[in-house]
């Protein structure tokens, strides 16, 4: 075999190792849901509902998200108007906690889908 | 030059019914993007046999043609990156002569999918398209090893 179809082998090796490691690195989550924290449009971070935590988000503005027995809330804001903790727990797929005021949204990614098919009105 | 433009039009045209074939071979269980890049074959022959600035005039006449088609703006864009990036790199790697055809052809079939996730991750506003860079870096190698052997067979022999 001569050098250049060697490299050839060695280059689709590599890549196909890389998507491996990075499928690896990438996955959502496996099974179970997420809370995914989002603020100015960017990910910050997510974390199971599978396990009790309490985090708070931003210094100045802040949110504190509270995860527990498998919901997200956030329980306390000094923003404005509150509406992210009237909100109330969250934990089916596609539902989420905004605080406009701040530009933070928590969203549920994977898990049970909405208890609705849809809602009308 | 009159014989070149017939010929410009004929891989013009061959890479077009390609894509349009391949748009017919849809597979359950593949996911959008995971395609074989049956015009690469075209491709690839255009820069072994004609060189680049045959091969990028072909490539750019049959996204466009292939767009006002079957596609739309934004499938012109995406096209369009997924074709720029992966000739461009091609081109690189043939001069830089450490791989043969099929290595060359392995990088494009990636570089494609990588400008394609590149401009679908810019046209959505989103980075959650991250997750799926692996699977098309895995399937543009793939495609790239198929298409490079073809492409590779074809440049070796069809007669021109």
């Amino acid at each position: 075999m001569d050098k250049k179809r060697m490299r050839d082998i060695l280059l689709a090796a590599g890549l196909l190792l890389f998507a491996g490691i990075l499928y690896l690195l990438l996955r959502p989550g496996g099974e179970g849901a997420w809370a995914v924290v989002t603020a100015d449009g960017q990910e910050m971070a997510r974390y199971p509902l599978s396990e009790d935590r309490q985090v708070t988000i931003g210094e100045a503005d802040y949110n504190i998200l509270e995860i527990k027995d498998g919901a997200a809330a956030v329980i306390e804001a000094n923003c404005g108007d509150h509406t992210c903790v009237r909100t109330g727990a969250v934990s089916r797929e596609g539902e989420a906690i905004v605080c406009l005021p701040h530009r933070l949204i928590v969203r549920i990614e994977g898990g049970e889908g909405p208890l609705f098919d849809a809602s009308v009105g | 030059m009159k014989k070149h433009v017939a010929r410009y039009a004929l891989l013009a045209a061959l890479a077009m019914v390609l894509s349009w074939l391949e748009s017919l071979l849809v597979f359950p269980g593949l996911l959008p993007g995971m395609k074989v890049g049956l015009t690469n074959i075209v491709v690839l022959f255009a820069l072994y046999r004609m060189g680049l600035r045959d091969a990028v005039r072909i490539s750019l006449v049959r996204v466009i043609l292939v767009s006002i088609t079957f596609g739309n703006a934004y499938s012109f864009a995406y096209s369009l990156a997924g074709a720029a990036l992966s000739l461009a790199v091609m081109a690189g790697l043939k001069k830089w002569d450490a791989f043969s055809i099929l290595g060359v052809s392995v990088a494009g079939g990636v570089c494609h999918n990588l400008g394609q996730l590149a401009v679908a991750m810019a046209v959505l506003e989103t980075a959650r398209l991250g997750w799926y860079l692996p699977v098309l870096l895995a399937s543009g190698t793939a495609a790239g090893v198929v298409i490079g052997i073809a492409g590779g067979l074809a440049a070796e022999r069809v007669k021109f």
